[in-house]
């Protein structure tokens, strides 16, 4: 498969200080959707930026559809749509200016009037920008990119703070531009967004790819396929909390367990193995349970049993 | 924004397609017709650009219109000769316009402290007076002048030469026809440093530069974009202005108007230049804002905007004629009130581009896009 996008050892060291990106590794295949996962600051707009062109490495190697920013800035720029996780518009033109605006800096851009509808934006056409809701803005800035035609589209965090129908008319047209053939390469916070739209994605944490593969894949190999979470009745005054996660862990079936303030949450392979055990440990240690539930295992597990931190934290 | 539009036909098209070629101009036309829509639509940058000057002009010009003659307000101390005084000042053989009141000691010191008379005159008794005057109000120095000579013509003095005076005001000379080219030139200065550098900035901060590159528009037709927006908006500042100055001042225009634009386009690029190169790194509008404030005060003060350089030291005046403003405006009165040719006017016109260049290319290397 032919490789859209390709970095090596990507590093970026702001003022000397702080290392934003520590050799990032990423090949992204032509056609695919690939998603930069991770909490804020992990450095996913830093990389996605230096992909872009935008922002010079401090070290490493970049190259896009087998071209160097170095060689062949000019003539790349012709084969990508951009958005940035925030640029404001001018607010006094109308949309249907802004979009002309973008399509008249490349060589061969679509008619502006196709791409407003595609994005549903026909009927603001004459709204100014300043007049526009917060889903439109974004869908606008999408618009701005795929009125250039790209081979390859970026989006950094194109989803953040809209509403749950805003969300989904976004992705709707993701998914369109790359049933046409495109290439994607998107940043977000949101699990549900990459485990939707992704076909593969990788996990960034402190500057550094610390999983990659589908979703399902992911989820598979770190997730465990269940989570079996159950908090205690806090009578007598049984063991240390860190007895009681050994005994857990040696449980039939368990992968891991986490103890979140008595919430314990444990990865199970098999939960018709561990869920009888379980019942059977609690008994023994004269106990009762308080809650119990059992759900599919999520990216965000596959996040926290990685960093030991939920995404969204701070 | 008028490209037509060719709407694909039938519902939401599955491949795009191409529909058009641009051409080399393509991104200049359309960022320059960007940015005057956007002027257009400010109704902020109307004002301050095209209606603020006027009224500025309007309002200087009339409080300093060239008023009659006023009379000049003196007190006499009451007591012994002041009878005299008063009959002798009525008595002088060409009647000067003096608003006499006699009052005692305490109350005519008073009034002349606040203001309320140029001059005290005390009599001491003996035939002779005694004036009290501020050397430091020049209406006062005036005003003793003009009574002493009034008491010396009436007490019998015989003036040895024989004098004539002729009273000018004619259109050229007056405080209006020194005033609207200085403003025409701040308004320059002003606009140009904040229709550039704090537009510059500001769409920085909105990340909508570092958008604009993120595309193929090439980043000196932005800059082109951005100037020559200034030079149509100068154009039409500096035709207000002139026109005003015009019809209700009756201001008299010598200078082409071909070399009126020259000047003041020149002077648009400069500030141009200038306001690129305050904009170059600043990331906030509350910086550039500070920055732009710290270049143009000096500029403000010295550069005979409002009342002529020529009242600052003659040490500094060197300093001075080198600021780009006072070029600009020299420039600007020279040729519209005397019209004296681009020829004569060379080094103003070097010292706008040196300045203008320098700015510029500094910028160049220290602009930042991101």
């Amino acid at each position: 498969m032919a490789v859209a996008i390709q970095c090596r050892d990507l590093r970026k060291t702001y003022d000397g200080k702080v290392e934003a990106v520590r050799g990032l590794n990423l090949e992204i295949h032509a056609g695919e959707c690939f998603g930069l996962l991770g909490p804020n600051g992990a450095g996913k707009t830093t990389t996605i930026e230096i992909l872009e062109g935008l922002l010079p490495p401090t070290s490493g190697h970049v190259s896009i559809l087998g071209h160097t920013w170095q060689q062949n800035e000019r003539e790349m720029r012709e084969w990508l749509g951009i958005s940035l996780q925030e640029t404001r518009l001018s607010e006094k033109l109308t949309v249907r200016e802004t979009i002309e605006l973008f399509a008249s800096f490349y060589r061969e851009p679509r008619s502006s009037g196709e791409v407003l509808e595609q994005l549903q934006l026909t009927e603001k056409a004459d709204s100014w920008v300043g007049k526009l809701s917060g889903g439109q803005r974004q869908r606008l800035a999408v618009a701005t990119a795929l009125v250039s035609n790209p081979k390859i589209l970026f989006l950094d965090e194109p989803t953040t703070g809209l509403d749950p129908q805003s969300r989904r008319q976004l992705w709707d047209i993701i998914r369109a531009f790359q049933g046409d053939g495109g290439t994607v390469l998107l940043t977000t916070h949101y699990m549900d967004e990459a485990e939707r739209l992704c076909d593969r994605l990788a996990i960034v944490d402190h500057g550094q790819v610390i999983a990659e593969g589908s979703p399902a894949d992911l989820i598979e190999r770190l997730g465990g396929h269940h989570v079996v979470e159950f908090a205690l009745s806090s009578n007598g005054g049984a063991s240390a909390p860190g007895i009681l996660n050994e005994t857990w862990r040696t449980l039939p079936s368990v992968e891991s367990v986490r103890d979140e303030d008595g919430l314990v949450a444990l990865s199970v392979k098999e939960p018709h193995l561990a869920i009888p055990a379980l019942l059977g440990a609690v008994q023994k240690q004269g106990r009762a349970l308080e809650h119990l539930t059992t759900r599919q295992a999520s990216l965000e597990d596959v996040f926290v049993r990685l960093t030991g931190r939920h995404l969204r934290e701070e | 924004m008028s490209v037509a539009q060719e709407t694909p036909t039938g519902p939401v098209l599955q491949k795009p397609t191409t529909v058009r070629q641009n051409g080399r101009w393509s991104g200049y036309r359309h960022l320059l017709m960007a940015r005057m829509l956007e002027l257009k639509r400010e109704p902020e940058v109307v004002f301050w650009v095209f209606v603020f000057p006027l009224l500025l002009a309007l309002g200087l010009g009339i409080a300093f219109r060239n008023k009659p003659e006023e009379s000049i307000p003196v007190a006499i101390v009451a007591g012994r000769g002041s009878g005299e005084a008063q009959s002798l000042l009525a008595r002088a053989p060409r009647p000067e316009p003096f608003k006499v009141q006699v009052l005692n000691a305490g109350e005519a010191r008073k009034g002349f402290r606040l203001g309320k008379f140029d001059l005290v005159i005390e009599p001491n008794g003996n035939g002779g007076v005694e004036y009290w005057y501020d050397p430091a109000r020049p209406e006062s120095v005036l005003a003793k002048t003009q009574v002493n000579d009034a008491l010396q013509a009436a007490g019998g003095r015989n003036d040895v030469i024989a004098t004539n005076a002729v009273a000018s005001s004619e259109p050229g000379s007056r405080y209006i026809d020194f005033l609207i080219p200085g403003l025409l030139g701040m308004n320059l200065m002003n606009s140009g440093m904040w229709g550039i550098g704090f537009a510059l900035v500001d769409m920085r901060q909105r990340k909508l530069l570092k958008r604009f590159v993120g595309t193929p528009m090439r980043r000196g037709d932005f800059l082109l974009a951005l100037a020559s927006s200034r030079l149509i908006l100068m154009i039409i500042e500096v035709g207000l202005l002139l026109a005003f100055g015009v019809i209700f001042f009756h201001m008299r225009v010598l200078g082409s108007i071909a070399a009126i634009a020259f000047i003041a386009g020149l002077g648009s690029l400069t500030f141009g230049g200038v306001g690129l190169l305050t904009a170059s790194r600043a990331q906030k509008i509350e910086s550039v804002s500070g920055l732009i404030n710290l270049v143009m005060m000096p500029m403000w003060i010295f550069s005979g905007v409002f009342f002529s350089y020529e009242r600052f030291p003659a040490v500094i005046q060197p300093l001075i004629k080198a600021l780009p403003l006072t070029a600009l405006n020299d420039a600007l009165r020279a040729s519209i009130l005397e019209g004296t040719p681009l020829t004569h006017q060379w080094l103003r016109l070097m010292i706008l581009v040196v300045w203008g260049g320098i700015s510029f290319l500094l910028a160049l290397r220290w602009f930042r896009w991101t």
